[in-house]
């Protein structure tokens, strides 16, 4: 039946969630802390994915699944910043919408 | 195994060759359903770089509050998998529980979401809306959009607890629960990332 569960030891669920917990508490943190803004995008950005890798890997159970799940998984992702990518030059062009005053 | 047993176990269960048809099936939507929330993120980022006066989030939004719904939601996933583990011992009692009580997670989730945006829309001097700036917009989309996903997700919780409370999953017959796991699993991540995006940046 479900052989694939039975070889692995379920993960301590208890320590993801504290571990969520506490990066919920970081980025409250980060967000208010007064460095720099990029900094404070990049950092609450690699938060952000780590803690959605964390519920992917152990809640989702993907870290045990086969490595073609994976790869079909990390699809998005990979679209989603070509999608971004795309979209750069638009949102950084400042074109001015209003028509030209006479 | 013979083949014929092979392919009969191969909707449901996982062989060397599969997952399962509904687990895949299941992971398969929510990719493309992660396209739908990428597209609005992006719009949402595009949008934001683009413009010139936008307002920060903490002061016009409830960053602490939904902190707080963010938690909950947090915790609505650990009891699914707290729900799935316990079928998985058997426990058909357990899992009813569980799943009940993530129902109730998500529903104080969008009972909170709800008043977030009774207390915006009806605000005094400065109420936030669709049509009122790109900020409100985007804000009400994206969360709209996710609230939906929850709502959904509760009635959908609800039709396997149902399920589950006449005795309908086993120890060895628990594929629809994982499977509603990984829908749950999915709303929280996307929370995660709109949270961080909207509210946070």
């Amino acid at each position: 039946m479900t052989h694939h569960e039975a070889e692995h030891k379920e993960p301590r669920y208890g320590m993801v969630w504290v571990g969520l917990l506490v990066l919920t508490l970081v980025e409250l943190w980060v967000a208010q802390c007064g460095m720099p803004k990029i900094g404070i995008v990049i950092s609450l950005c690699a938060l952000a994915l780590v803690k959605a890798g964390m519920v992917a890997a152990y809640f989702m159970h993907l870290k045990f699944e086969k490595y073609a799940l994976i790869l079909i998984v990390l699809s998005p992702l990979l679209l989603s910043a070509i999608l971004y990518v795309g979209l750069m030059p638009d949102s950084t062009t400042h074109t001015h919408w209003l028509p030209p005053q006479p | 195994m013979s083949h014929a047993a092979v392919m009969n176990h191969a909707d449901r269960y996982e062989t060397g060759l599969t997952p399962g048809w509904g687990k895949l099936m299941m992971w398969l939507f929510l990719c493309s359903d992660a396209m739908s929330f990428a597209g609005l993120l992006a719009a949402y980022g595009a949008v934001r770089i683009f413009g010139t006066e936008w307002p920060v989030p903490a002061h016009v939004l409830d960053v602490p509050l939904t902190a707080l719904n963010t938690f909950i939601l947090i915790c609505s996933s650990v009891s699914m998998v707290w729900g799935l583990s316990a079928i998985k011992r058997g426990s058909q009692r357990g899992l009813v529980i569980w799943l009940l009580m993530t129902m109730l997670g998500g529903s104080i989730f969008l009972g909170i979401q709800a008043y977030e945006w009774t207390h915006l829309l009806t605000h005094e001097t400065h109420p936030l809306s669709i049509q009122s700036s790109l900020f409100g917009a985007t804000f009400f989309i994206l969360t709209g959009f996710h609230g939906c996903h929850v709502f959904s997700g509760v009635v959908y919780l609800g039709c396997i607890a149902f399920r589950a409370a006449r005795g309908g999953y086993t120890r060895e017959n628990n594929s629809s629960v994982e499977i509603v796991g990984l829908y749950w699993h999915f709303v929280d991540l996307i929370w995660i990332l709109v949270f961080t995006f909207v509210y946070l940046i």
